[in-house]
């Protein structure tokens, strides 16, 4: 299990652009596989195009109190990319007039930002539709000062989020490190008990499963099927639902498939699951990513790879939605990861 | 030509098949899938019931698929390991029951 990120190891593979550079050589450049470009054009789906904004994602630090193998984000304790209060007051500003229905709270582990309470109050003030915080679980359980955050979310009717690879012990903690299945049961079990995840709750708690492993996702509805019947015989859990995402070859998740030789059977298996139902459906094509330091990206992958939005607009600070709307989404070979068997997005299939 | 009978690399290619007689290919995968699909038994029992008999054909092609099959689906390393123990036993329960052959054919023999 590691237990520094890739950026604290020095590794090559922290370097954004040594990931794009192994993500168009090889089995790419050879002709063996087709750029994703090529794949789309044979649909005339290229050049892909972001449509009107629905979700507003901010990644607000990079800070994580876990170090799991397959995070895009290489998050971890050792990560001091946090997000600060006058970047959030540009994002306010921001929330306050989109017209976007979704607001998505993302990190690292969001809690972990000191003005993170603060910027949840605001936001909540704002009144969008929707307003996400994707929490590990784990920091409610880490720390004193974080045992009262089931509270504090339901008080701001915040949806909470959490990822979940599997309803064992063994494959949660080989994925995301010793001890986290416990404390994520014992989190969820407090979500619970204030009315989070309950049948016919207005109190929203859905998990993310994603694999724990060189393979992709199966089918998201059997997945929750089995996630549901598992968590309430072992531990009365419920949750509303389950959301299957595939892991995109990028950061930590690209280290361990090099490392472990699946990277080429990876990409094949992407591939072969090649999906053109689910490109037009791509959540870069209604979802906008702002970084801790307040850059625009398509999407939390193309954010950690550093490539920037494609427009004139680059920057919280100079928002503008009409701007925005119609650019063409910037990608490269880890955007098949999106486009496999039923898609996948932060909010799960797409297609 | 090859110098090994099995390359995991076939098993892509296993849809080329059709190819030197489309009609039965086609026909076959056809069956396959849906052979696969979910009815009175689940997708999930399926996959684990062919792992099973994956490694009683001990074919390695299908070794490879279901397990990734398996994984794709949740199937925890417990389940896949009961599964194959199950093949096991009707493989060795093949072979012993058999036995009631031997010992009827020694007690006509024997005086």
């Amino acid at each position: 299990m590691a237990t520094k990120s890739l950026h604290k190891r020095e590794s090559d593979l922290a370097n954004s652009n040594r990931q794009l550079e192994i993500l168009s050589n090889g089995i790419f450049q050879n002709g063996e596989l087709p750029t994703f470009k090529s794949k789309i054009s044979e649909t005339n789906q290229f050049p892909l195009k972001a449509k009107k904004l629905e979700i507003l994602q901010i990644n607000v630090g990079y800070m994580c109190n876990q170090v799991c193998e397959h995070c895009h984000v290489d998050a971890g304790p050792d990560r001091k990319e946090i997000m600060t209060r006058e970047t959030m007051q540009q994002c306010l500003d921001v929330i306050k007039t989109t017209g976007a229905h979704t607001l998505d709270l993302t990190g690292g582990a969001p809690e972990m930002n000191p003005n993170f309470r603060w910027f949840v109050e605001e936001a909540a003030k704002a009144g969008i539709k929707d307003f996400i915080v994707r929490s590990n679980l784990t920091i409610i359980r880490a720390n004193k000062k974080y045992y009262d955050l089931p509270e504090f979310f339901k008080k701001h009717n915040v949806h909470v989020v959490s990822s979940m690879p599997h309803w064992t012990r063994g494959k949660t903690d080989k994925q995301r490190g010793d001890g986290v299945f416990d404390k994520s049961i014992k989190a969820l079990q407090e979500l619970n008990a204030i009315g989070y995840g309950m049948p016919d709750s207005s109190l929203r708690l859905d998990l993310v499963y994603n694999p724990s492993g060189a393979f992709l996702p199966g089918d998201q509805a059997s997945m929750e099927k089995d996630f549901k019947k598992a968590l309430k015989e072992d531990f009365n859990i419920q949750f509303h639902n389950l959301f299957a995402i595939t892991n995109l070859p990028i950061s930590r998740f690209l280290d361990y498939l090099i490392a472990s030789e699946n990277y080429e059977d990876y990409m094949y298996s992407l591939v072969e699951a090649y999906n053109p139902a689910a490109v037009g459906n791509v959540m870069c094509t209604n979802t906008l990513s702002v970084s801790w330091d307040g850059y625009l990206f398509d999407c939390d992958f193309n954010q950690m790879l550093e490539l920037p939005v494609n427009s004139k607009v680059k920057h919280i600070s100079e928002y503008n939605e009409a701007l925005l709307e119609g650019r063409h989404i910037v990608i490269s070979q880890h955007c098949y990861g999106c486009t496999a068997g039923a898609g996948s997005s932060c909010q799960g299939v797409v297609a | 030509m090859q110098k090994t009978y099995y390359d995991p690399a076939d098993l892509k290619k296993f849809g080329k098949i059709s190819e030197w007689n489309q009609e039965l290919g086609d026909k076959f995968f056809e069956y396959y899938g849906k052979v696969f699909e979910e009815g009175a038994l689940t997708a999930r029992e399926k996959s684990l019931i062919a792992l099973a008999v994956s490694h009683t054909e001990q074919c390695p092609y299908c070794i490879d698929a279901y397990t990734k099959d398996g994984l794709q689906r949740g199937i925890t390393k417990e389940e896949m390991m009961e599964a194959l123990h199950v093949g096991a036993a009707i493989k060795s329960g093949a072979t012993l029951v058999h036995g009631v052959q031997m010992m009827n054919k020694v007690n006509k023999l024997e005086m």
